[in-house]
Order: C-alpha cells, then structure tokens, then sequence
C-alpha cells in the first residue's frame, strides 16, 4: 500500500466525518435553540410560502448583499455561483457511470473556475485594500481566501497545465467511496493533485469550526425565516413559558 | 450641566467613503446606573467582584436561550456589506461604530470561551479574553448603537446588531453596570407607572389642561378620559405625549379622532406609557414586567380594544412582542387587531369616510416624512408587508398638499435612525448629535429641492431627539412634528357625535 494513498484515504474519512458530523450538530443547535420573540427585519413575508421565497432570494440572488455594495455582491456572486459548477462538474470523480447533467456540466465547470478564481481574487483585494473591511479582518479570514485560492489554483493546474492520471484518481477515489479498506486503488501523486486534494480536506475539517457556518447559518437566521404575523399568531419560546407561564405565575397559559 | 464641547459634523456635499478614525468615540459611556436603580431591576448595584465568570455563565446562558445570538456570531463572514450603514459610523468614523466592529467585541468573547477554534487559536480567529478594558469597550461602544435595524437589512445574513447589543447591555446589567438612563427609566415605571414619573393626579390635571385649550381652539368638548372603566379602547401612548412638544399635539390629534369617530376610549393611569425601555436593555423579564402593566389595565378597565399612540419601539414592543410576552389576548374584541396603531385606526376612519381633512389647513407647510426606525424594520401596520411605510404617508397625504419624500436610500426600511434610541440623554449630546447626521443631509436636500418646512414622525423618541438636535445642523427645533398634529389641524370636526366606528 503506497504511503500517499493510504494516507488521504483516511483523511478523506476522517475530514468526511468531521464535516458532517461537526455541521449536523451546529444545526442540531441552531435547531433546538428557541427564538423567543418575532423578530423578522419588515417589510417581511406574512406567509410561510413568503418566507421561502425571502430565505430563496438570499442563498441565491444574495438580495440583501445586492441592495448594500455591488462590488461585495459582484464578487461574491461569481465566486459562489462558480463554485456550485465546479462542485457539479467534479461529481464525475465520484460516480459511475456519470450522470448526463454531471456531463453537460463539464465545459462549463472547467473553464467557470476562472470566474471563480477572479471573485475569490476580488474579495481578497476588497479585504486588503478597503479601509474599513481591512479593519475588520482577523488572520483566519486571509487565510480562508488563501485556502480557497489555492484549491482554484490548484485544480486549474490540474485541468490545463499540470495534468494527472484522472482516470487512475477516479479509480481511487471510487474505491474509497465503496469502503475498501487497504485495498484502495493506488492515487496518483502529481504535485498539484496532492496540493488541490490536502486543500480541500483541510476545507472540509475546518468548515464546522469556522466562519463557513454562515452556509446554514442563513436558513436559521430569525430575522429572515421567520412569518411577520405576531398578532395574529402567539409565539412563545419553551423556557418563556416555563419560567412565566406555569401555575404560579401571573399570565395565564395557552 | 457644562455645555460638552464637540464637532458637528458638517454636512457631505456627495457620498463620501468614510475614513477611519480609530478611537475618536473611545470613553467611558453614558452615566451608570445608582445601586437603588439597578436593585429595582433585578440586577446587583455596581460590578460585581467576580464579574468576569458571572458574565461568561450569563453569555453561555442567552446563548441557549437565543437562536439570534448563536446563528449571528457564529455566520457573519466579515464581508464588510454592513460597514458603511450605521448613522453613528457615518457620524463618527470611529471604526468600533461598525456594525460588525460592534459584534465584534461581542464576538471575540463568543470565540475565546464558546468555539473550539478560538479556544485553541485565539490570534488567529480574533478571539479574546473578557479583560476589564474589553468590558469597558462593551459599555461605551454598545451604548453607542441605537438598535435601529439598519444593518441586519443589508447584511446577506441577516444579523441584526440590535440583537448583540441588547445581550451584551444584558450581561452588563448582570455584573452590575447599567446605564443609569434606561434603568432609572423602568424602575419609575414599576413605581409610578409611566417613563416620566408622572403621578395620577397630575396626570388628571394634564389632560384636564389640554380639554380646556381644546375647547378654547375648537368650541367643542373633546375629551381625554382617564381610567374610565368600560371604555371600548384602551389607548396606551408614550408619556411625552402628555407634555412634551411636539408630542403634545399628536396627543390632542388622536383626541379629536376618537372624538371624531364617536368613540368611547380611555387613558389608564397604571398603563400610563406605551415606552418598554425592557427592550433596550435586552431584558426579556423587565420587558415583560413593563408590558404585563397594559395586559392588567386592560383587564381592569374591561376594555375592549388596546390602540397605541405614536411611538416608535414601543410599537415594536407592542405589534411584535406584546402577544408574546404576555398575550394570549382572547378576552379582547377578537375583531380588531392587538394592539393597533393610531394611524391604523385614523387611517381606518379616513377610508370610511367618518374622518374628513381640510388640506389647506396644512397649506402653510410643506412636508416629509421620517420613517422611524423601529416601526420601519421591526413591525408592521394594516394587512400587508409595507403598510408601516404606506399607512403615515396616506395620512399625512390626506392633511397636506404639500408632501415631498426624503432620498429613497433613506427612507421605509433604509430610513436612518434619528441619532436617539434609549440613547436619549444629555449625557450622550455628541453621540446623538453625530448620529443625526445622514438624517439631516436628507432633510437639507428636500428643503433645498422643494422647501420643505417641517418633518413628520410617529416616534416619541425622534420627535425628542429632532427638537434637540435640529438646531446643532441650522434647522428651527419646531421642524418636526407629530403626525397627528397634521390631522389634529386638518380634522373637520362636527358636533353632532356619529355612531361609534
């Protein structure tokens, strides 16, 4: 067993474990903590349909970022929407046989890794040259650009510079995913391949510990999800009834 | 009081990108609360020994017991979308008054003691520990934001500052700091039952007053009942209302309507404040002990509906909070909505035909609106998304010819807040000063296109702040005025009294 095989097959585990485990249980949290008051930013959507649209609206168009900076919203939009093909385009490595959509994805997965790249680029002049974001960064935030810069760069290398065995990485990648245990098909060890792959398990481990909780961050945030209908509907948090709304206490209960 | 000296910020000729000035803002806050005052509260007199540990235990206890609190610290990407849109950055320039700034010193604190990356790398994540000076940063930079909203509209996630400062203003009141404004605010209420300390008898005697100017004005008796058990409408109003200007003649405008309409309604003088500085502390108990005094009114008085008087976070108070904090409100009318606005109720009686307006009577005034900012980004009025926007201006529109909005990006639900908040105190005079200035380039800019004359507000809170701080940027105080008082101008009041509407 090559020592570089077996060492990012289990890493990819690993890293695979932490992420869904470290993010289901930031959203076990977010879940059962309670919003004890009505507290949707208004004009908000007075039906729960509304709501859906509102919280849409956001993951996709990032309406709220659109109305307060184009250029924030420019880049971000590039680098996110880019990166949604590109993870699209990359489901190829993990499938067999492809999907047609996985394959119609595939021009514009490669050559959308630029426009990835040009966002990430910009976000990251934006954080180093605008006073104010410039302020407001911590080292992690630099670092969480460069991370994501060099898995850009890093499979662009791949793609149309560097080239590797892809067809011998499927093969690996394949036999990780079907579980077999120390008899994975043997990774391909070109440079950049070992570059873009530890970049992005360092990407999947870091994700549940990091500011990359504002992916399910969105859809649990109170001022967005939720029905402007306080009036017509009482909501009140478990703890608030508990603690006021028992026997003794003045108000009476539902 | 010595007069404060300080810069007023001079007006931008065109938008401008702010240039930092790191500490400019940097101070002790507002005046701390007395130990009597805190006491009252629930909250130890002054800082507290083991404060530190007391404040961390509190932090781990709001953060289970507020979805807002964990889902904002933990998702904001420092994008920077909310750097450039709060009034007192825009006012200041001292950076800690950006919106995420402000998290921050929240934030830090969360990372160092709550997640795992900033427990095990605390430079790199920015996170620190709750220090003394940090705790003082806490005190003077949360005291420097008005929770006005304007920030969790623009940011992708929707965190709202308002949400992090009302916890941090929490933990403060639990080590012992509090601000003496706020605090000494709603222990009056729970002695004496409004913001102003005002006692029944003068509370009589006030309204009393005001009949008499009214009939004096008008020839008409128009009412101001006081605890009239049996009244069909409780109205609950800021205090101010009963003797501040302009908030004075709001107060008399809703008279007329209620006289207008026929309608039986009363003041209650347990009730007597629609204000719930609860809510500015981030208290979840002392705002509910404050609003639990309008369920029991209502109760004892055996009303029927409860109608607000114009008042900005009180109105938040009162359409999003007061069913939850202590509804359910089944023993009212189950027809009308509870509580309702005043300008839902006028706006009502303008629509049927029971209220009718001179406009010329508002002919000597040319006018806009300031949408208050808690009635903009926390509530609503009437049926659909906006009617908090729609239903003033129609008003305002059916009592003036003359009506001219502000700049659209600052006004509905990017209005800038007025620089007050529970911030209104002489203590903070620069800070509020500072803050009113995106508001008063607005305003300099219809006064110069089309001559406004006077601004309008459904906000207690603005309408103090703008009469103090009209005159620091070159405008008359009297500039701002109450909606009401519009209609209480243009109202054409007959004496024969029409069926109850």
């Amino acid at each position: 067993m090559e020592f570089w095989t077996a060492f990012y097959a289990i890493s990819f585990y690993v890293a695979t474990f932490i992420l869904v485990f470290g993010l289901g249980y930031k959203i076990y949290q977010y879940a059962v903590t309670p919003a004890p008051l009505k507290i949707p930013t208004t004009p908000a959507p007075v039906t729960t349909g509304g709501v859906v649209v509102r919280l849409l609206s956001e993951v996709i168009l990032f309406k709220s970022l659109f109305r307060s900076n184009k250029w924030i919203w420019l880049f971000a939009i590039m680098f996110h929407l880019a990166l949604w093909i590109v993870l699209v385009r990359h489901l190829r490595y993990f499938m067999d046989p492809v999907w047609t959509l996985v394959v119609l994805a595939q021009p514009f997965g490669k050559y959308g890794s630029f426009i990835m790249l040009f966002g990430l680029l910009g976000l990251l002049a934006r954080r180093m040259f605008v006073k104010r974001i410039c302020y407001i960064s911590s080292p992690s935030d630099y670092l969480m650009l460069f991370l994501l810069l060099t898995i850009g760069i890093s499979g662009v290398l791949i793609s149309f510079v560097t080239r590797t065995d892809i067809i011998q990485f499927k093969a690996f990648m394949l036999s990780v995913l079907s579980f077999d245990f120390f008899s994975w098909q043997t990774m391909p060890t070109d440079t950049m391949l070992l570059i873009h792959l530890a970049s992005v398990i360092l990407l999947m481990i870091i994700f549940p510990f990091s500011k990359l909780l504002h992916v399910p961050g969105v859809f649990f945030s109170p001022t967005r999800n939720q029905v402007d209908n306080p009036r017509e509907k009482r909501h009140v948090a478990p703890w608030a009834v508990k603690k006021f709304e028992t026997s003794s206490a003045p108000t009476t209960s539902e | 009081m010595a007069k404060v000296k300080f810069d007023i910020p001079e007006f931008r000729p065109y938008p401008t990108i702010p240039i930092l000035k790191p500490g400019v803002m940097k101070g002790n806050g507002p005046f701390v609360a007395k130990p009597d005052m805190q006491e009252a509260l629930g909250f130890p007199g002054e800082l507290i020994d083991d404060w530190h540990d007391v404040a961390i235990d509190k932090m781990g206890d709001l953060l289970k017991k507020y979805r807002s609190l964990r889902v904002f610290l933990d998702s904001c990407v420092k994008c920077g979308a909310c750097t450039d849109k709060c009034h007192y950055m825009i006012g200041t320039n001292d950076p800690k008054n950006m919106p995420v700034a402000r998290q921050d010193l929240f934030r830090q604190v969360y990372r160092r003691h709550f997640t795992l990356a900033g427990k095990l790398f605390p430079k790199l994540v920015g996170a620190k520990d709750l220090t003394r000076d940090v705790l003082d940063d806490w005190y003077n930079y949360f005291h420097q934001c008005s929770q006005c909203r304007r920030c969790s509209v623009f940011c992708p996630y929707g965190i709202d500052t308002a949400e992090i400062s009302m916890a941090a203003r929490e933990i403060l009141d639990t080590v012992g700091k509090g601000q003496k404004y706020c605090n000494e605010i709603i222990a009056k209420v729970y002695k004496i039952g409004n913001n102003l300390g005002l006692p029944k008898p003068a509370l009589a005697n006030t309204l009393e007053g005001l009949e008499e100017d009214m009939k004096d004005e008008t020839g008409i008796d128009i009412k101001m009942p006081l605890d009239v058990e049996g009244a069909d409408i409780l109205l609950i109003t800021p205090s101010a209302d009963f003797f501040a200007e302009p908030h004075i003649d709001g107060l008399i405008g809703y008279a007329k309507v209620f006289y207008q309409a026929g309608a039986s309604w009363t003041i209650s003088s347990y009730a007597s404040e629609a204000a719930n500085f609860g809510m500015f502390i981030g208290s979840y108990e002392n705002m509910r002990e404050v609003a639990e005094r309008i369920r029991k009114a209502a109760i004892d008085l055996k009303v029927k509906r409860i109608v607000f008087g114009e008042c900005g976070h009180a109105w938040r108070v009162g359409y999003s909070f007061l069913n939850t904090l202590v509804g359910p409100f089944d023993f009212l009318d189950t027809r009308y909505p509870v509580p309702q606005h005043i300008c839902e109720y006028t706006y009502d009686l303008i629509q049927k035909g029971v209220v009718k307006l001179d406009k010329s009577a508002n002919d000597h005034r040319r006018l806009t609106f300031h949408d208050s900012c808690n009635v903009a980004r926390a509530t609503r009025m009437g049926d659909k998304p906006g009617g908090q926007f729609d239903i003033p201006r129609e008003i305002i529109k059916a009592c003036c010819n003359y009506y001219y909005d502000m700049e659209p990006d600052t006004i509905k639900d990017q209005t800038y807040c007025c620089g007050g908040g529970g911030l209104l105190t002489d203590d903070l005079i620069e800070l509020r000063v500072k803050g009113a200035l995106p508001r008063m380039e607005a305003l300099k800019q219809v006064v110069d296109d089309h001559g406004v004359t006077h601004m309008a507000a459904i906000c207690a809170i603005c309408k103090s702040q703008f009469s103090k701080v009209l005159p620091y940027y070159g405008f008359e105080m009297d500039t701002i005025l109450s909606v009401h008082q519009l209609v209480s101008d243009a109202i054409v009041l007959t004496t024969e009294v029409k069926t109850p509407g």
